[in-house]
């Protein structure tokens, strides 16, 4: 995206640079041939000082303006009064040497300083201008308007003059304005910008749409099940226009700062005016040499950079699907070093496929398989269904299948019984079974008595959830997972995931106190973050130090209790937003370092009379502009295209 | 009673501090924060004099950062 200036800005730019010119003009010329001798006599001093003067006053009258007005309001300690009498000041100080006979010199300095604090200023705005664009990018999720259907008609109204109950029509090509229910038509939805999945999600009568996705191909009828601000592009939309609302304590700290910090260095300035100039009688020199002080007197270069940086990090988060709720988080992020995750769901896709098959001796696996799906055809449970897509050909409908509640199902036909199910099944049936190994559920299947093997069913691990664990592990992190299945299933899955502890056979409440339990014997400076899938974990993402909750769209309660939310149900995003996080903090860091550390040089350095306002303006610009575009690098690459592109 | 305001032509970030510690002081109010990148303000204040603690802070904003303005719905 192309980044365009805001009219305000084209006008400063503008401003800024025939300033600019003009002034370079004037140096130019003053410097060859200088100006103060074109006249002779006492007075040879106003032109360059009306010159010099005009351009201070095109440059710089809105700094003026906002003085004067600041003044009025009782603010003492406003960088645009500090600037104008630093400036002014300069001005009176060339005058005077001007008048009293000396060398005429100074009127440029007063000028250049207030032209470069509008640069700086301007800089500042940009950066923040743009910034500010990026996260809005996220904004083109907000659909615009809504296809009612109101008696005969169709009516265009603004999404939020929907009522609950009403129905909409979505066009193809159009965004699905409200969360609804089908009720006429069939369409491909596109749900990339929520959820990053790229295959179209295909919807008819009775499936529920959320609003942000794209009708692809065909026009529906939905019927609204819930008011725009309650649906869930407005519940993404003010998650995102309202991070970074929670401060952080590097911000916390730099306002601090920023508060004591003027009035100090203008107290200072006002001492060291005084006193020395009181000693000495060298009242010109010290006075300059305090109007350099009041030239770095204003914090904003400090205070702006931080935000500026926290915000690259939560927007960069937000391009890879990766909502942070405020910079506190990102910092404590930063720290997260105990990962507790919810098995089901997060670290297992929560279906069921088959994880391995065992055949009896003699028995070929092809042939099992047949069995199996000849038995399980008729049944409409995951497990069955996952046998089925297993098998891939057509079963055999001529067998008579009977359910055996809590056993398994037996199939019948002329010449072959097939049992298919638990253990219970196979002792009723008095097979003899060779009992399986391995975690999951299992399905042995006889045929007209002979034990043929059986299938093992898992919950499927996501392909990522090694990786992720070992880089978490990697980065010395503690790596916890909790859940409800029995001690040999849990044990298999944490070691083939990798997770350096485990808890099994919790009830979903036993989640909470686990935590809990987790959180009371990690020390202070640890932080634990939870991650859950969000469905009835919202307690515990609450709960825990940061709770992040996974595919967290269309689950109200997992975006409100969570402090991040990975829109795309990937765990790649943990250490992705972990290398975000560090980052923006190790950015941050040498912001505050480095901004401060350059201020007390530039005050030292004027005190002692070994800088001058053109070094004091410079260094207080200078900072500015390198602590912005250090802040910009945060905006940097952390995943492949192929990854970003999801 | 916590409400979220927008803000419109807020420049500078030494502003938005100041305007955050002025609105704190405001009688009846809670908390507040003014969020300069996002450019908004979280208000928090007594949920019966509401009204009128809003007013004194538009009030108070006007008089520390007067460019910028308090967006209300």
């Amino acid at each position: 995206m192309k980044y365009q200036l805001t009219k305000k800005q084209k006008r400063n730019l503008i401003r800024i640079v025939c300033s600019l010119l003009a002034f370079l003009v004037i140096f130019i010329v003053d410097k060859s041939v200088v100006l103060g001798n074109v006249f002779s006599g006492s007075s040879s001093w106003v032109l360059p000082f009306i010159l010099y003067l005009a351009v201070y006053i095109a440059i710089g009258y809105d700094v003026l303006w906002r003085a004067v007005r600041n003044i009025a309001h009782g603010q003492v300690f406003d960088e645009n009064f500090l600037m104008c009498i630093a400036t002014l000041g300069a001005f009176a100080l060339a005058i005077y040497r001007g008048v009293s006979g000396e060398e005429i010199e100074g009127f440029d300095e007063a000028c250049a300083v207030l032209l470069f604090y509008q640069v700086g200023e301007f800089f500042q705005d940009y950066a923040t201008v743009r910034s500010r664009r990026s996260i809005s990018a996220l904004m083109d999720l907000r659909p615009d308007y809504a296809n009612v259907i109101r008696g005969a008609s169709n009516e265009r109204v603004s999404p939020d003059e929907v009522a609950v109950g009403e129905t909409i029509l979505v066009n193809p090509g159009e965004k699905i304005p409200l969360d609804g229910i089908v009720v006429s038509g069939t369409a491909s939805l596109d749900t990339k910008a929520l959820t990053g999945e790229s295959m179209p999600r295909d919807v008819a009568v009775g499936d529920t749409v959320i609003s942000g996705s794209v009708n692809l191909d065909s026009q529906i009828e939905v019927r609204v099940e819930k008011e725009f601000y309650d649906s869930t592009v407005s519940k993404i939309l003010d998650l995102v226009e309202n991070a970074a609302s929670e401060k952080s304590k590097a911000e916390n700290f730099i306002t601090k700062f920023a508060k004591y910090y003027t009035p100090a260095v203008v107290l200072v300035a006002v001492v060291l005016a005084v006193v020395p100039g009181a000693v000495t009688g060298m009242w010109s020199t010290w006075i300059y040499r305090a109007l350099s002080f009041l030239v770095v007197s204003c914090p904003c270069a400090l205070v702006i950079s931080i935000p500026l940086s926290f915000f690259a990090g939560i927007g960069q988060a937000s391009k890879y699907g990766i909502l942070i709720k405020g910079s506190n988080y990102l910092e404590k992020f930063n720290k997260a070093n105990i990962f507790v995750f919810d098995k089901t769901g997060t670290l297992t896709k929560g279906n069921f496929v088959i994880a391995g098959v065992t055949t009896a001796d003699g028995v070929e696996k092809e042939e099992l398989m047949r069995l199996a799906a000849n038995a399980e055809q008729g049944s409409s449970h995951p497990i069955a269904r996952s046998v089925l897509d297993a098998y891939g050909g057509e079963p055999d409908n001529t067998y008579v299948i009977t359910n055996e509640a809590g056993e398994g199902v037996v199939a019948e036909k002329e010449g072959s019984r097939i049992l298919a199910g638990n253990e219970k099944l196979m002792a009723r049936y008095s097979i003899e079974y060779a009992p399986a190994s391995g975690a999951g559920t299992v399905v042995y299947i006889a045929e007209n008595d002979r034990y043929m093997g059986y299938i093992l069913i898992g919950d499927e691990i996501k392909p990522e959830a090694k990786e992720v664990v070992g880089e978490l592990n990697a980065l010395g992190a503690k790596t916890v997972m909790l859940t409800g299945d029995n001690e040999l299933t849990a044990a298999r899955v944490a070691s083939e995931i990798g997770v350096s502890e485990y808890k099994a056979s919790l009830l979903p409440g036993d989640k909470v106190s686990e935590v809990e339990s987790l959180l009371a014997r990690k020390s202070e400076k640890e932080v634990l973050s939870f991650v859950g899938d969000g469905i009835n974990d919202a307690p515990v993402l609450m709960r825990s130090d940061i709770g992040i909750a996974m595919g967290g769209v269309g689950s109200d309660a997992a975006i409100e209790a969570s402090d991040i939310v990975l829109m795309h149900d990937d765990l790649k995003g943990i250490p992705l937003a972990k290398r975000i996080a560090r980052k923006t903090m190790a950015v941050v860091y040498q912001n505050i370092i480095f901004s401060v550390a350059v201020k007390a040089a530039i005050l030292i350095l004027s005190a002692l009379g070994l800088a001058n306002m053109w070094v004091a303006v410079f260094g207080d610009v200078g900072v500015a502009v390198i602590a912005i575009l250090n802040a910009m690098r945060v905006n940097g690459k952390y995943a492949s295209d192929t990854e970003r592109s999801r | 009673m916590k409400k979220v305001f927008k803000l419109e032509d807020l420049d500078c970030a030494n502003c938005a501090a100041k305007m955050e510690r002025a609105i704190c002081k405001v009688d009846g109010v809670h908390s507040a924060s003014v969020n300069f990148m996002g450019q908004r303000l979280t208000l928090e204040a007594e949920d019966a004099r509401f009204e009128d603690v809003l007013k004194e802070v538009v009030k108070v904003s006007k008089r520390v950062e007067p460019d910028c303005k308090i967006l209300i719905r």
